[in-house]
């Protein structure tokens, strides 16, 4: 078996960060939709759905050395980062369930990793 | 960490005024459903052959393309993930995205069950786990979108 290096670490941090501030975009883009079909084309939606498909770039970099049941699952943490960036910029507040809920996903998406060894 | 301290939104998200039809819980739920159907296809589409392309040569990249559109599941996984993509945006609108977003975690659960028939894989109980620690968590959530 091999170790995953740190390099692809960082790359899948980095990763998983993009990829919740393309939720964050798609988030704020949403809230153009009331204008109707035009609504769809505007930079936030766009931005949000570049930063989706720029987050697989680190992502594809990282798994030429590392392995995929290790780096899969730490792509999860853009949902720890996205609920951060939803304190921060909407407001929402970080209660106790979003907590326990955001803690049995992860714990989830780990084992699952594990089992795909 | 409580929720009884309300900071003020830097970015001001004009509310839409409709109370939505559908909770969009539901509707991040059949998103995952599209993104893990797209997953099993676009591994479909990858085992499809392509021919090796030169960019120096016209014919080459024609064949490419036309092999690369002939590819069906590739291009309906594609498609899909295109749908996908309308689908959480319409959910977006209403309702919390640290609720909304992480429930996306259940298109692991599809595709660890699609994987299942499709590619003869097999579950274990790291897999098994993680399924029901998944389902735990979006559940969770779930209710916590009702409220």
């Amino acid at each position: 078996m091999t170790v995953t290096p740190l390099s692809s670490i960082v790359l899948v941090l980095l990763a998983s960060f993009i990829g919740s501030f393309g939720a964050v975009f798609l988030k704020l883009g949403a809230a153009h939709l009331s204008r109707g079909i035009r609504g769809l084309f505007n930079w936030q939606l766009i931005a949000g759905i570049g930063l989706f498909l720029g987050s697989s770039v680190p992502f594809i970099m990282a798994l030429k050395h590392g392995e995929l049941s290790v780096l899969y699952p730490m792509v999860s943490l853009s949902y720890v980062w996205a609920m951060l960036w939803s304190r921060m910029l909407f407001g929402e507040p970080i209660t106790k369930q979003k907590v326990g809920a955001l803690a049995l996903i992860l714990g989830g998406i780990l084992c699952i990793g594990v089992g795909g060894r | 960490m409580g929720s009884s301290t309300t900071i003020p939104p830097i970015a001001e998200i004009p509310e839409t005024p409709a109370r939505p039809a559908v909770n969009p819980a539901w509707l991040v739920v059949i998103c995952t459903l599209f993104a893990a159907s797209a997953q099993i296809l676009l591994k479909f589409g990858a085992l499809h052959p392509l021919p090796p392309v030169h960019f120096s040569d016209a014919a080459s990249v024609t064949a490419f393309l036309t092999a690369l559109t002939g590819d069906w599941p590739l291009v309906i996984g594609y498609s899909l993930h295109a749908c996908n993509a309308m689908l959480l945006i319409l959910a977006l609108r209403h309702g919390h995205l640290s609720l909304l977003y992480p429930l996306y975690a259940l298109s692991y659960v599809w595709v660890d069950l699609l994987s299942l028939h499709y590619f003869h894989e097999h579950l274990n109980i790291w897999k098994e786990a993680g399924i029901v620690l998944i389902i735990g968590g979006v559940a969770v959530l779930g209710k916590a979108s009702r409220e």
